[in-house]
């Protein structure tokens, strides 16, 4: 599904991955940590071609990365759901077009019953018509969790999805991603919070990839 | 839903529609200039091409006689259809704007004036004056090259002038609408990066701007053109003014060559937005 091999990532003459192979495979749960400017935030825009690696190969549902247009990358990341900690949205639009929006931008039509249903789900069911900026942190982050699964995507990148929200939130997100990954699609979080990976233990077979020394690594049982 | 994705206000929009009125009010002025040009020169060139004049200076008392012999000249010369002489009044009357009224005509040593309307196809100039010199020497035939030509050539480089004042408008209105798409494109990048996220094609984006510059300027266009129409409308009439702007302005069918000045600013306001927004689109990667 994405496939790293042997991957580099270097900007402004430094180096801030290097040596990466990975394989994420479907359905599988995965986090990601290390200390902030490890490179997580990097990895994940590999993983949805924002960054094209400068050495290695990156493949995105077996096609490698560099041989993709600027089409195929857009039709690309229609499969990928991305959730970011500071998630972006078009403060004009209310939110339930904002949630909308991936349907939208390939021409689809969600039904309003499915967009009512999904709303409900992250528990923003009230506040289809609310425009972003009155929303909360936490309801930001449900907002965007909601916007990325709309469009069935086969794989869920979260980058830092509970950095703005408190421990009761966070565990609500977490809550939502694992009945994601329940539901087939294969979730990567990149997080520096290790109670959180530490409390999904209990709820899925999650592995975990920590980032040291530039390189990614499978980190071991301590966690 | 296409064009909702681009916030809807900013100072482009009312830059771009403002842009479009201007350049169509101008624009339209332009064609009123290169159409009237053209009649100008199309009139001066047909009117004067088919007549010629005969100026003969003599004596006052043999006057009458080679006007006379003049005139049976004409009457026998293939290509002439008539010919006549301007009576005193007539002369009078073409003297008027230097001297003024009451000029004495009789009193001066003015030449008399022979008026030839030519047939097709003309008569032979060179004979003609050949004849002349024969049998009427002080007879000199004018048949209005001299002058003609300036006149046709200068109305002929006024439509060129109005023509091109019409393309630098046109190439005026797609750099501004450029500029304004890209100062649009830069300010909403944020919006652009949500759609890039969510999996949006270059096309559909360059599309939500293309759509809206393109109905600002079709609507910046058409109020600009309707403005340039009436005050067109409202120059003075030939009646009234007289000279070479009685024909500024449109005539007949031509009216309606305005009413294409918006759909060309679409146009343009597409092809340059587009132009704009795919260039803009690949340096924001």
């Amino acid at each position: 599904m994405i496939a790293f091999d042997n991957v580099a990532y270097s900007y402004g003459g430094g180096e801030l991955l290097s040596e990466v192979s990975l394989r994420l495979a479907p359905g599988s749960f995965h986090f990601l940590t290390g200390p902030s400017g490890a490179g997580k935030s990097t990895f994940l825009k590999l993983c949805y071609a924002e960054l094209l690696p400068t050495a290695g190969r990156v493949t995105l549902f077996d096609r490698e990365v560099r041989s993709l247009s600027r089409d195929d990358i857009a039709r690309t990341r229609r499969r990928i759901g991305v959730v970011h900690q500071d998630v972006q949205f078009l403060d004009h639009l209310p939110l339930a077009a904002n949630v909308t929006l991936p349907l939208t931008v390939s021409d689809r039509e969600s039904s309003a019953s499915d967009l009512a249903d999904l709303l409900g789900w992250v528990g923003l069911g009230q506040m289809a018509d609310a425009l972003p900026p009155s929303l909360s942190g936490g309801e930001r982050q449900r907002a965007a969790i909601a916007r990325a699964v709309i469009i069935d995507p086969d794989v869920i990148l979260a980058d830092e999805p509970t950095g703005n929200v408190d421990w009761e939130m966070s565990l609500r997100l977490l809550t939502l991603l694992v009945e994601l990954n329940r539901m087939g699609k294969t979730i990567l979080i990149a997080t520096h919070d290790l109670n959180l990976i530490r409390s999904a233990k209990s709820q899925v077979a999650a592995r975990v990839l920590r980032i040291r020394n530039r390189r990614i690594q499978l980190a071991g049982a301590d966690l | 839903m296409r064009d909702r994705v681009v916030p809807p206000s900013g100072p482009t929009a009312w830059l771009t529609t403002f842009t479009a009125a201007t350049m169509a009010f101008l624009a339209v002025f332009a064609l009123a200039l290169a159409l009237a040009s053209g009649r100008l020169a199309d009139r001066w060139s047909e009117g004067l091409a088919n007549s010629a004049t005969i100026r003969i200076s003599a004596p006052a008392d043999q006057m009458e006689r080679q006007t006379q012999v003049v005139l049976e000249l004409l009457s026998t010369t293939p290509g002439v259809a008539s010919a006549r002489a301007l009576t005193d009044d007539e002369q009078r009357r073409l003297l008027e704007p230097w001297f003024g009224p009451d000029l004495p005509i009789s009193a001066l040593p003015i030449p008399r004036l022979v008026e030839i309307i030519e047939a097709s196809p003309g008569y032979d100039g060179e004979g003609l004056r050949q004849r002349l010199a024969a049998e009427a020497p002080g007879a000199i035939l004018d048949d209005h090259t001299r002058w003609r030509r300036p006149l046709t050539v200068a109305a002929e480089r006024l439509r060129f002038l109005g023509l091109v004042s019409i393309l630098l408008i046109i190439g005026a209105m797609a750099a501004m609408v450029t500029l304004a798409a890209n100062a649009a494109l830069a300010t909403n990048a944020q919006v652009i990066k949500v759609l890039r996220l969510v999996g949006a094609r270059d096309s559909y984006i360059a599309r939500a701007f293309v759509r809206r510059f393109t109905l600002r300027a079709l609507g910046g266009a058409a109020i600009g053109t309707i403005l340039g129409m009436l005050a067109v409308l409202a120059l003075p009439s030939a009646d009234a003014a007289g000279g070479f702007l009685t024909g500024l302005g449109f005539q007949g069918a031509g009216w309606l060559l305005p009413l294409l000045l918006p759909p060309l600013a679409a146009v343009i306001a597409f092809a340059a937005t587009r132009f704009a927004a795919f260039r803009k689109l690949r340096e924001l990667t």
